[in-house]
């Protein structure tokens, strides 16, 4: 149950927050993700909002070389149909309700709202209730 | 100019967290929601990053709060919203709904962008039309936002 597994996700963990922290000491922004990426579709010449994405870009394109297993090809199963289905729930989703698992999951949180707390615990309530029943339609076929 | 460098290697730091924590795998977000170990072993290990990520990112708010501004910008800019409606737990709902059919979320996603797996590729271009369909349906709605 203990394995070297917790070691990365505390690792990873506390990254995540010095980035998010770190966005808001230097940029005085919130590390939203999804908020940084709608405002960029729409079209926004804060040039650091594209810097940001370039960055999450970046670190994917060196994982490439130096660490290709953290990015599975096969997207863990899904297809690019379900893929293409779970992105659309997903950009309406998160620009509807101002943020996802970053903005209002760590930071929200960090900053202790109340709007943030009630949006993680139905995003994670859909999930799971989500995740159940495509396993049960799954394990039934 | 700094601006951008902050925000570049702010965003790099945050990839590289997400990489190593093991979220850029959609297996470990979906065996983390599965939480009745439907299709596995339930996958625990995400709490210790959302938990990890929040306590550091708390801290180093506290930091940002004694400074009258940003190290590399003019003005802080923390969220003004604090109302519980209708749109943040629908928005939400469907976002985990989504979020648990692909074992995406935007960040992860964007990570696996930049290494151009398809999934990743598909998902984030259905993000972006998934942006264009919720600001068409506001405007036919006439909620605006």
């Amino acid at each position: 149950m203990i394995d070297a597994s917790w070691g990365y996700a505390l690792t990873g963990g506390a990254l995540i927050g010095l980035a998010s922290g770190g966005l808001m000491l230097l940029n005085g922004r919130i590390a939203g993700i999804s908020g940084v990426f709608h405002r960029a579709v729409e079209g926004s010449r804060d040039g650091w909002r594209w810097a940001f994405l370039a960055g999450l870009l970046l670190a994917g394109a060196v994982a490439h070389f130096v660490a290709p297993a953290r990015l599975p090809v096969s997207g863990s199963g899904s297809s690019i149909v379900v893929a293409i289905i779970a992105g659309l729930l997903v950009g309406i989703g998160t620009r509807m309700g101002s943020g996802c698992t970053s903005g209002h999951g760590i930071c929200g949180l960090a900053r202790m709202s109340p709007r943030s707390l009630a949006a993680v615990l139905v995003f994670l309530a859909t999930g799971m209730l989500v995740t159940a029943a495509v396993g049960w339609l799954g394990r039934a076929q | 100019m700094t601006t951008l460098i902050s925000a570049l290697l702010m965003g790099l730091l945050f990839g590289a967290g997400l990489l190593i924590s093991g979220m850029t795998d959609p297996a470990n977000v979906k065996g983390f929601l599965d939480i009745g170990g439907i299709t596995g072993p339930w996958r625990p290990q995400l709490m210790a990053v959302l938990g990890a990520g929040v306590v550091v990112t708390w801290a180093v708010y506290a930091l940002a709060r004694r400074l009258k501004q940003p190290i590399a910008a003019p003005t802080f800019e923390w969220p003004s919203a604090t109302q519980i409606d209708r749109p943040l737990l629908a928005g939400a709902a469907l976002f985990g709904a989504g979020w648990a059919l692909a074992g995406y979320c935007p960040g992860p996603a964007l990570v696996a962008l930049g290494e151009l797996t398809p999934a990743a590729v598909a998902f984030v271009a259905a993000m972006a039309a998934g942006n264009m369909l919720h600001r068409l349906l506001a405007r036919i709605g006439g909620t605006g936002d």
